[in-house]
């Protein structure tokens, strides 16, 4: 298949192009790729610096450009099936389709990740209560035993009933969930 | 329009000039991203994609009813008028990206302004806090009371190992950014700040001017905010910002007064000329509007400057902006009308005060 841009360099790009729901294949060589994501970051709006911080980091950093080039490779193995979003196309833009990508794109996304939040992979900080669920339980019920041990050591121990009493409800609520 | 009926209509809460070390922080804003599970992101949704997000959202509003979201109000981009969007990019309401490019963008805005969530932005929900100082701990303590009533009637995007699911991975994790204005004038006169930026961006925070372009901080205001969303908790987001802010505002302290020991005539000079630039002005650029307002505000924060109240600053870099100037003199004007606008504004604004 030949590039649709220059018609000259066989095509080793193929991007899926979503614009409003509608989605276009687009066959490129790598040259003329190249043209066109530079492109696509000067018509960006101001406000997306971020996002060319993370391009930066996919051009700056020659392992990583390795990997590029390897995922890019196999770009069409990987596409997310609930929104589409293949993982060059998501190198090119920066940003996701869906909370599907996250899965999809898993095993590319650890180093990516790492780059973007020095050194980090994984959340630590909140909970959401419903979408959190069983997590939620277990945290709220670490936290209690914690405060538990103090209120033990400080010899409080009718306040300590209370919060055992309030540990066991969240274990039985928890049984629950899983059963 | 007179002066005190713009006035009243064009304030926001934050402008006060209250809050801990208001002195030198301007301002302190909380953003939490959030997605909606079932949903494609803004960044590739459809028409209708972004139709669906919006009227689910509009059904939720009536159950969105406790402390802090009482009477919230539903501004839609696409029944506004391309002025009224504009004063709300200008009051940081709102970001230019809803106001220009979204399909069914919309916002939730609290009465007192301090609460604005916007819709469909680049992530589905995005909560905005915003108080006067240094009040960070008070902003998420409010923003996750409302994230808090979102989540009772929604799904969430949110995997256990991500946290919350954005469409920028640049901001998954706890979708946090906290960020908070400051006034430094001080370490731009003693040339300190070319040598703090790359120390703070060091520490994994990002400064930036807020007003004019690239490396201009018009107006002496910069925005200190985090860039880490993932594997910190929001506590310790804080905790961190709130250090390095506390250490540049011991700095900027200390700048104005090697300023005042070494050449205090010179600074009186300055301020006061600005003083008089502002009470005569008949045209006035932006920029050289924000310098001299960044002058006078020093000015009042040093003592030289007397009966004029602090605000003057954060009202007027806001209240000086195209959107506003248009929207005080009722209607569209050229670059240079703006500017004589922008000048009589000014004065009259003066004028309030030592009418006062
Ligand atoms: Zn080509
Ligand atoms: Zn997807």
């Amino acid at each position: 298949m030949l590039c649709e841009e220059c018609q000259m360099r066989p095509a080793t790009l193929h991007f899926t192009k979503i614009i409003n729901g509608e989605k276009t294949e687009i066959h490129l060589c790598e040259q003329c790729a190249q043209e066109k994501g530079n492109l696509f970051f000067m018509n960006q709006s101001p406000g997306l610096t971020i996002n060319n911080l993370l391009a930066g980091l996919f051009n700056v950093h020659p392992n990583f450009n390795q990997t590029q080039q390897e995922a890019v490779q196999h770009n069409e193995l990987l596409q997310c099936n609930e929104c589409g979003m293949t993982f060059s196309r998501f190198l090119k833009v920066g940003k996701f389709g869906c909370p599907n990508c996250y899965l999809t794109f898993h095993d590319q996304l650890t180093p990516i990740l790492k780059r973007l939040h020095g050194g980090n992979w994984k959340h630590s900080g909140k909970i959401p209560k419903r979408a959190g669920g069983s997590l939620y339980i277990k945290k709220k019920i670490d936290i209690l035993k914690e405060t538990l041990q103090t209120l033990i050591e400080k010899e409080e121990f009718e306040k300590a009933a209370e919060i055992r009493d309030e540990i066991r409800m969240y274990e039985r609520q928890l049984q629950e969930g899983e059963a | 329009m007179s002066i005190e009926k713009f006035l009243n209509q064009s304030l926001s809460n934050w402008m006060n000039g209250e809050g801990p070390h208001s002195d030198i922080v301007l301002t302190s804003r909380i953003r939490l991203a959030r997605n909606l599970k079932d949903f494609l992101f803004p960044t590739v949704f459809s028409q209708e994609d972004s139709k669906r997000v919006l009227e689910y959202i509009e059904k939720i509003i009536p159950f969105l009813n406790e402390y802090p979201l009482k009477n919230i109000e539903l501004l839609k981009m696409d029944q506004l008028q391309e002025l009224q969007k504009q004063v709300l990019v200008e009051k940081h309401l709102i970001s230019p990206n809803l106001a220009k490019e979204s399909l069914n963008g919309a916002c939730l805005l609290s009465e007192n302004e301090n609460i604005s969530i916007m819709i469909n932005e680049e992530d589905h929900i995005r909560i905005q806090v915003l108080l006067s100082g240094l009040q960070l701990e008070r902003a998420l303590e409010i923003a996750n009371m409302v994230d808090d009533q979102i989540e009772k009637q929604v799904d969430y995007a949110y995997n256990e190992v991500y946290g919350y699911l954005t469409s920028c991975p640049t901001n998954v994790g706890t979708g946090l950014r906290a960020s908070v204005m400051m006034h430094l004038p001080g370490l731009v006169m003693t040339q300190q700040m070319s040598q703090l930026i790359p120390s703070i961006n060091q520490l994994g925070l990002v400064v930036r001017g807020i007003y004019g372009e690239g490396s201009e901080a018009l107006g002496n205001i910069f925005q200190i905010s985090n860039q880490i969303t993932l594997g910190k908790s929001e506590q310790d987001v804080l905790f961190d910002l709130n250090g390095v802010v506390e250490q540049i505002i011991s700095q900027e302290r200390a700048a104005r007064e090697t300023i005042r020991k070494t050449s205090e005539v010179q600074l009186e000079d300055k301020v006061f000329r600005s003083l008089g630039v502002l009470t005569n002005c008949r045209i006035i650029e932006s920029k050289e509007a924000a310098q001299c307002l960044s002058d006078v505000r020093m000015g009042i924060d040093m003592g030289y400057i007397k009966n004029i109240s602090k605000t003057i600053l954060n009202e007027l870099m806001i209240l000086t902006q195209p959107g506003f100037l248009q929207q005080y003199a009722g209607g569209p004007l050229r670059p240079f009308d703006r500017d004589v606008r922008r000048a009589k504004l000014i004065r009259e604004r003066l004028f309030l005060e030592r009418n006062k």
